[in-house]
């Protein structure tokens, strides 16, 4: 599998670090309830087919999150993730 | 129909003409009292006991595909109860009672086989881990007996000893621990529980769960509506999909397991092995091939195969472990569907919804656990109370923080 790095263009899979789902980029406030930390931190959408996962590009140390397909493995193009204020 | 040498015997005899299905292919009903969605072990060894040991026969298991063709037809059939954590340990060490029994209890030939588990350790902190683990396993009633270098090297003397990355320092044995034959123990348990009347049907996708009042009041099924008190969701890769017809987000992500199988050996490898330096473990087959396999491919994933990379990771791992096997052909690979929860330990609990519950999580260690999880899950939808072996395996426990974090390594699915 090769994923496309907004940096670098399409790139081996071994040089990327797989996090899980894109859900890690939204972070609950630091006073939110704990349902809130339980559901970003556990909860998953989990979805079979269309998906977007957070990545880790080690080369250029991009944080990107990728469009892929969780059945046929397409992946349909990526953004880096904007450094949260 | 009964298994037996004389029946053996008397069919070889008359060319093998009165064997018969091991189950019947019964139409669903409109009406049970419970249902299974999902036809493999776990969801096979549920109603069997639901019917053996709580007297419960109007029940059926409803299987999208056929029996058995899920997870439990393509694992790497090990079978141990080596666990650490409170919670994990005294279920493993049940599951373990119920395999010892299993093929009289089934009248079937599960070819459960203790050829005995070694761990290998490579450090002196792993030494002190696996002593820890193995007085745990004592601690338990179950066996294990911690092995010094030359000790490991008496029973597997054909592993790398000479190679200085990742030195042998001994290993942890597990004796009682081994392999089965994967696909009898889901027909076992499917023709024990057809022979006390539940229903397996097959071809028979669950497409919606309904609630009312917050109670689940049946399925919706590709062969019909069919109604039932309680319903239990036992579909381990694509339980969160199932959960969602119920309106539920489950701390589930599913990810992909690759496994390899070489070309028939002579008897070599006599054990299960594990590699505490690489994920790698390897037993040998009863056709002879190697069944080996390593780390899960890291990202989610339902195409029940993998990529190129966890192939290479798999093969460098074994051979920096026994270089002998380098020579030897893989005949195959495959991808199982793994159900990952976030601490690495399954999950026996009732929803929020009433009569409904759900048995999964099983992430990439759901064979061994098979009868036990059958034996809890029976339990816990007929009485309504948690097994007390199963009790920590709650739905809420990453909510409240009681995590059951095996190997410490986080809350992070693809870490376990």
């Amino acid at each position: 599998m090769y994923l496309p790095c907004p940096c670098c263009g399409w790139r081996d899979m071994r040089e990327f670090t797989c996090i899980g789902a894109a859900d890690y980029c939204d972070r609950p406030e630091a006073d939110a309830p704990p349902e809130a930390w339980d559901n970003y931190l556990h909860l998953r959408d989990n979805p079979a087919g269309p998906a977007r996962d957070l990545w880790y590009h080690a080369p250029c140390g991009t944080w990107l999150e990728v469009a892929r397909d969780t059945v046929t493995h397409a992946v349909t193009g990526s953004t880096a993730v904007e450094e949260a204020g | 129909m009964q298994f037996s040498g004389f029946r053996i015997l008397k069919e070889g005899l008359a060319g093998n003409r009165g064997w018969k299905p091991h189950w019947r292919k019964p139409d669903p009903k409109p009406d049970y009292d419970m249902l299974i969605i999902g036809g493999g072990g776990h969801g096979l060894a549920t109603a069997y006991y639901l019917a053996k040991n709580h007297g419960l026969t109007n029940i059926a298991v409803l299987e999208k595909g056929y029996l058995g063709g899920g997870n439990i037809g393509r694992n790497t059939t090990i079978v141990r109860a080596n666990y650490f954590l409170p919670g994990n340990s005294e279920f493993y060490s049940h599951s373990l009672k119920l395999w010892e029994g299993l093929e009289d209890e089934l009248n079937y030939n599960v070819m459960h086989s203790q050829r005995g588990l070694i761990n290998l350790f490579h450090s002196d902190g792993q030494r002190d881990a696996f002593a820890r683990r193995g007085n745990a396993m004592l601690a338990q009633g179950d066996d294990a007996i911690l092995l010094d270098r030359e000790g490991v090297r008496a029973i597997l003397p054909y592993l790398d000893f000479e190679q200085a990355r990742f030195p042998i320092y001994g290993g942890l044995y597990h004796k009682r621990g081994g392999t089965a034959r994967h696909d009898a123990v889901a027909w076992g348990y499917a023709r024990g529980a057809d022979q006390r009347g539940v229903d397996l049907i097959e071809n028979c996708e669950v497409t919606g769960i309904s609630v009312e009042s917050g109670r689940v009041t049946g399925v919706s099924t590709t062969r019909g509506e069919i109604r039932a008190r309680k319903v239990g969701i036992v579909t381990a890769g694509r339980t969160s999909q199932v959960a969602a017809m119920a309106g539920l987000r489950l701390p589930i992500e599913s990810h992909i397991l690759q496994a390899f199988v070489t070309e028939g050996l002579k008897p070599c490898i006599d054990h299960v092995i594990s590699f505490g330096m690489g994920h790698f473990y390897i037993s040998q087959s009863d056709k002879g091939g190697l069944v080996f396999g390593g780390d899960l491919d890291f990202y989610p994933s339902y195409a029940a195969r993998g990529n190129l990379p966890g192939v290479e990771q798999v093969m460098e791992a074994g051979m920096a472990l026994m270089p002998m096997i380098g020579r030897a052909k893989v005949l195959r690979s495959w991808g199982g569907i793994m159900d990952m929860t976030p601490d690495g330990s399954p999950i026996i609990d009732r929803t929020p919804i009433e009569g409904l519950y759900l048995d999964a999580g099983w992430c990439y260690g759901g064979f061994k656990a098979v009868p036990a999880s059958g034996w809890c899950m029976a339990h816990l939808m007929a009485t309504d109370q948690p097994h007390p072996v199963a009790r920590r395996y709650r739905l809420d426990r990453f909510a409240t923080g009681h995590l059951l974090d095996e190997e410490g390594k986080g809350s992070q699915h693809n870490l376990h």
